[in-house]
């Protein structure tokens, strides 16, 4: 079990290897002057030499990469001149409102997508499995901005039961914070409940034609306890896996969903960084964008384990 | 290594049913109803693409200061190049800068179907090549699946969008920054299939009677890859336009003078609750577009794929 | 034997099958009858509707068949009235049943305890401490080792005979009248295929259970059947006491069936030729290492220092149970794989450690025919192109190899103006045909049988075995046979190499191997082959 932890997670080392080339070669795809565009339009010589001798941007490029990635491996991801503060501090600042929107989604969707999917799998055919695959098309198709309007319109213009955009801590007044999570959350898991009800239902259906299911109905178990017991766990390993995959799909939702409920969150900040061409930012979000995607996807990878005992290697 | 014996008559009539009724596969595709259906509606796409100029529109750019957030139906009076003036019903109304929304929607189809017809062959032409390479030339697999392993790990969006910070936004812009996410999906898709035939008793019966390697990747490897990829390319073509659309519409993407759905929709947000038009009816042809193609693609799925069609 | 009353009772059953199939009906008016403590076999080719038989008893039919005649009576109670509910309490109660792959038939994630012990959850109100040694009790009398371990083991963690062990097991915890057994030992070697049958026939002597078992095999018959029922395209053929059926079989088809069946006894093959080597291995070895860098290296040896020699116009047989590494040197052979040691004298020239472009040449002279008949040629090519595929890739004119490949259809008794048809279009045994002919259009030095004909029903693969027997006396090929079936190799074989765990056991003149065998696996290999001779 240690082994297996301890090989998956040098496994992942190549993967974020390639993440930080990348986005360290971001910059230098850039037309221009690396230093000139960190600084921005308005910046001083002395200010971009500044920036020159920090970076090493005098040296050979593997040079610079070393120094970039050694401050990283730091903490230490720069500044930002346009926001005029360093990007730690920054992100810092803004990760409170895309936690709180991924995690209500994620708990709302799974909780609300799996049985679903069991349930669409289990009446395969019946008026209900055809209403979810046509949801399902459905939810793939209509982009979250335009599902995010509509809520605004019906349920905070219309009806006026919430507010129409904008965010309180958490900290600050619970009551407030959980209103505007609302409509945001609602308009994220569109898409990714499409997508697990999707998977559940496809995972489901393929293990009832597996032979243990018939050796299950040959025992004489009722078709509930074959679902529930046989049926549902032999499908969770599936179903985890598009989870995990689906987390990308939630990360760049959120970046069009904080822009539509005006969120101060990561996502935003991504807009307003390309939109002032604050490189340090873009590319420390990115990064950890990246990170915590492979870092979920490893631990989904890690609790295979839980659900199948053959995974043990 | 024990014996196989075909049981089950089901099997075997099945078999025998299949083997007498088989019949092309594009011509089963073409007449699934969700192939239909989703074809004719994107053919009626395509056809307002072509022929925008001449279903009632104007010039999508012109800007007219005197008719500015029009609600759709009004009557607006405008004024023609040779100074004189006309009356004319805005079908859904006017943007902040007094452009015709109906226009720029009209106009704005052909963004949407270049980009992703554009996207989803370009991600297939570079991922076919990739991933034949990949699948075939053993020493060269471990790099590449590596680099695609690490693209991967970039949440596709947000790879866009790093792409189009590090250039001007612009059209080409906008579609290879789309492209790149999806190349390492084609890569798996193509290698995989490659992984799986290249073990195939024809494949091996092939390299014993001689065949050279291009004659055994071009005649019996590769026509296993087309089904699947006319497939996953359209659900490619779909995410391609809701990309573009969300970048547009993040004012990241395609420029406002050209216009695209996505751009409209940026532009209508400030007023959305006045003038919710500004969304509503970009919205309605991307949301028709994007499900037009997903329905014919699960359409594809089932009769070309069948196999894959089982797993999602 | 003592007390004969019938526990299964099926009389004109019909099953229809779903339209469009090639006939109205998956079963026909079968009527037969299974008394306690009786073995009753029901044997057919495939397609002759004896699974369906078994599923229909158990109420397990797939959605697309139905029941439409007769009735099927469990101890009286008529199960194709019975409703779902009463199914339920019957099944594993007093009818149980087992299935061919023992590898599937297991939930992979429930321990092996956990699922017999929800067979008795379900039926039995006993308590905990009553249900685990009832559990135990019947894992012992299975004959598992450690029934303690095995409780807790998951099936991954067993042998394809340890599960069936347990499915064994699963069906028997609750002492039921009647055990369906569908092929149970058709995916198992054949000493494994040897202790189940044995394992079967003890249980349900001393229980005194009704067994009605499938089985395509007349060896498998002969060791375990008292009563014999054959069906062909779901209508029975005929019916009666094992020894009967075998000896003195009524039906003309019955009669092929038995005529079909490969004997393990001697045939004259004649002595070994002293002709030419046409291929010799040296210390042949093939490694397989998942070499990852990520993960524990995990290293199989396929195939040990093999040494073999093939002489011109013979055959030599390889046989083995499955991992034995029989096809992994057939392949190392053909250079479909490379091997890890030794080499490979094809004549005089050495082809193990060629490069690929230096081998072209050579590969026209060993050709391969695969197991599977329908993977083996490109579903999407005519025949025709794919048997003029090799003459074309070493110079020959278009339209020579067609003539050439016309020829040759008739040469394996095919119709040479079938050449543009594609293979789909082909039954299994013709295909098997086809992959010769293609093989045989190179002109080959060597031709491998990996396997040829084990996916074959007996009568087509008799056909097939005839076939290249006369290819060899006509054109003086020499082939290379490789089979898990021992009677085929017997006899087909100038020469009988034994392989096991990658060793080659032994090898020598076929019948030197057959009626003398020194190594003990030989020896135990044979012993364990269900014989239909024994009978008749």
């Amino acid at each position: 079990m240690f082994d297996f932890i301890a090989r998956r997670l040098v496994a992942i080392v190549p993967v974020l290897a390639v993440v930080a080339v990348f986005v360290f070669l971001m910059l230098r795809l850039t037309p221009g002057d690396p230093a000139a565009v960190i600084a921005g339009d308005n910046a001083t010589s002395d200010q971009i030499a500044d920036i020159r001798e920090k970076l090493g941007l005098n040296q050979p490029i593997w040079q610079q990469f070393g120094i970039w990635i050694g401050n990283i491996l730091q903490g230490n991801f720069g500044e930002s001149f346009f926001f005029k503060k360093t990007v730690a501090e920054l992100i810092a600042q803004r990760v409170e409102p895309t936690l709180a929107l991924a995690l209500c989604t994620l708990v709302f969707a799974v909780c609300l997508a799996v049985p679903i999917g069991v349930l669409a799998a289990y009446r395969q055919g019946s008026v209900f499995d055809k209403a979810v695959m046509a949801f399902s098309v459905l939810g793939f198709s209509v982009p979250g901005f335009v599902i995010g309007y509509c809520l605004i319109y019906i349920f905070a213009i219309e009806l006026g039961w919430l507010p129409v955009q904008g965010y309180v801590r958490i900290g600050v007044d619970f009551g407030r914070f959980a209103e505007r999570m609302v409509l945001p959350s609602l308009t994220l898991s569109v898409g990714f409940i499409a997508l697990i009800a999707r998977i559940t239902r496809a995972s489901v259906l393929e293990v009832l034609n597996e032979d243990y299911i018939r050796t299950a109905r040959a025992k004489g178990l009722s078709n509930r306890v074959v679902l529930m017991r046989h049926a549902l766990r032999n499908a969770a390993v599936p179903i985890l896996t598009v989870i995990g995959l689906g987390i990308a799909i939630l990360m760049g939702g959120a970046v069009v969903t904080e822009s539509v409920f005006g969120l101060p969150g990561l996502g935003r900040l991504t807009v307003e960084a390309v939109l002032s061409r604050d490189f340090p930012t873009i590319q420390t979000v990115i990064l950890l964008f990246s990170v915590v995607y492979v870092v979920i996807n490893l631990l989904i990878d890690i609790s295979y384990t839980l659900f199948d005992p053959r995974i043990r290697y | 290594m024990s014996a196989i014996t075909p049981e089950d008559v089901v099997d075997s009539a099945s078999i025998a049913a299949a083997s007498t009724k088989r019949k092309p596969l594009w011509q089963l595709a073409i007449r699934n109803p969700n192939v239909i259906f989703g074809g004719v509606i994107l053919l009626v796409m395509v056809a307002i693409a072509i022929f925008a100029p001449f279903l009632g529109t104007v010039d999508p750019t012109r800007i007219d200061p005197a008719a500015r957030n029009k609600k759709p139906g009004t009557e607006i009076t405008f004024r023609l190049e040779d100074g004189t003036t006309a009356k004319r019903t805005v079908l859904m109304g006017t943007d902040s800068l007094g452009r015709d929304v109906y226009s720029r929607v009209l106009y704005g189809t052909r963004v949407s179907l270049a980009v992703g017809v554009s996207v989803a062959l370009c991600a297939i032409a570079i991922g076919v090549v990739i991933g034949l390479v990949s699948g075939y030339v053993r020493w060269a697999d471990g790099i590449i699946m590596r680099i695609m392993d690490g693209l991967m790990a970039i949440p596709g969006i947000l790879l866009a969008i790093a792409l189009v910070s590090i250039w001007r936004a612009g059209l080409i812009t906008v579609i290879f920054a789309i492209v790149v996410p999806d190349v390492p999906r084609v890569v798996r898709l193509v290698r995989s299939i490659v992984l799986t035939v290249r073990e195939e008793p024809y494949v091996e019966g092939a390299i014993s009677v001689g065949t050279p390697t291009w004659v055994l990747l071009f005649r019996h490897i590769l026509p296993n890859t087309v089904a699947p990829l006319i497939v996953q390319g359209t659900f490619l073509a779909a995410a391609a336009i809701l990309a573009e659309a969300a970048l547009s519409f993040l004012g990241i993407g395609i420029p406002p003078e050209i216009p695209s759905w996505g751009n409209i929709m940026a532009e209508g947000r400030t007023l959305f609750r006045v003038f919710p038009h500004n969304i509503l009816y970009p919205g309605i042809f991307l949301a028709l577009t994007v499900l037009a193609i997903n329905i014919m693609g699960d359409g594809l799925r089932d009769t070309l794929d069948p196999k894959m069609s089982k797993k999602v | 034997m003592a007390d004969k009353k019938p526990v299964l009772e099926v009389r004109n059953l019909t099953v229809a099958l779903p339209g469009g199939a090639d006939r109205a009906n998956a079963v026909q008016k079968v009527s037969f009858t299974v008394n306690s403590g009786e073995i009753v076999c029901l044997v057919g080719e495939s397609g002759s509707g004896k699974s369906v038989i078994a599923f229909t008893v158990m109420g397990l039919l797939a959605k697309a068949l139905k029941p439409t005649g007769g009735e099927i009576l469990l101890e009286g109670e008529n199960v194709l009235a019975a409703s779902e509910e009463r199914l339920r309490e019957l099944r594993c109660t007093r009818m149980s049943m087992i299935f061919q792959e023992p590898m599937t038939a297991l939930n992979p994630v429930m321990s092996c305890g956990e699922q017999i012990d929800e067979v008795l959850r379900t039926h039995t109100n006993l308590d905990n401490a009553t249900r685990k040694a009832k559990i135990i009790k019947i894992l012992s009398r299975v004959k598992l080792p450690e029934p303690e371990r095995i409780y807790a083991s998951y099936p991954h963690q067993l042998s394809g005979g340890q599960r069936q062990r347990i499915m064994i097991a699963m069906a028997l915890v609750l002492d039921p009248v009647l055990l369906i057994a569908d092929e149970p030992t058709t995916a198992l070697d054949v000493t494994t295929q040897a202790e189940i049958l044995k394992l079967i026939a003890e249980l349900q002597e001393t229980e005194g259970t009704g067994v009605l078992f499938i089985t395509h095999d007349f060896g498998v018959v002969a060791e375990i059947a008292h009563k014999v029922a054959v069906l062909r395209w779901g209508e029975l053929v005929e019916m009666g006491p094992t020894e009967q059926i075998l000896s003195r079989p009524v039906a003309g088809y019955t009669r092929m069936l038995i005529s079909s069946v490969p004997s393990i006894h001697p045939v004259h093959r004649g002595v070994r030729l002293e002709g030419k080597t046409v291929l010799r291995t040296e210390k042949l070895g093939k490694t397989y290492s998942g070499k990852s860098f990520f993960q524990k290296a995990r290293v199989v040896k396929a195939a040990i220092d093999v040494d073999l020699d093939i002489r011109r116009g013979e055959t030599l047989g390889i046989v083995g149970e499955s991992g034995s590494g029989k096809s992994t040197v057939a392949r190392c052979i053909a250079r479909l794989i490379d091997p890890s040691e030794g080499k490979v004298y094809l004549g005089d020239t050495e082809i193990a450690t060629m490069s690929a472009s230096r081998l072209r040449p050579h590969r026209r002279k060993v050709q391969i025919v695969f197991q599977d008949p329908y993977r083996s040629m490109n579903p999407r090519i005519t025949i025709g192109e794919s048997i003029i595929e090799g003459p074309m890739n070493f110079g020959l004119p278009r339209d020579e190899a067609l003539a050439r490949a016309r020829k040759l259809m008739e040469t394996v008794r095919l119709d040479p103006n079938a050449l543009d048809r594609y293979p789909h279009q082909f039954s299994g045994g013709q295909r098997q045909r086809i992959c010769i002919a293609r093989a045989l259009a190179m002109e080959p030095e060597l031709l491998i049988a990996d396997e040829a004909v084990s996916a074959l029903d007996v009568s087509v693969q008799k056909q097939v075995l005839e076939l290249m027997s006369e290819l060899q006396s006509e054109f003086g090929l020499t082939y290379l046979l490789i089979s898990h079936n021992l009677a085929v190799v017997r006899q087909m074989s100038t020469a009988v190499g034994v392989l096991h765990n990658g060793v080659l056991v032994e090898k020598g003149p076929t019948d030197a191997i057959f009626d003398n065998p020194q190594a003990d696996y030989t020896r135990m290999l044979l012993d364990a082959v269900p014989d239909i001779s024994r009978v008749a």
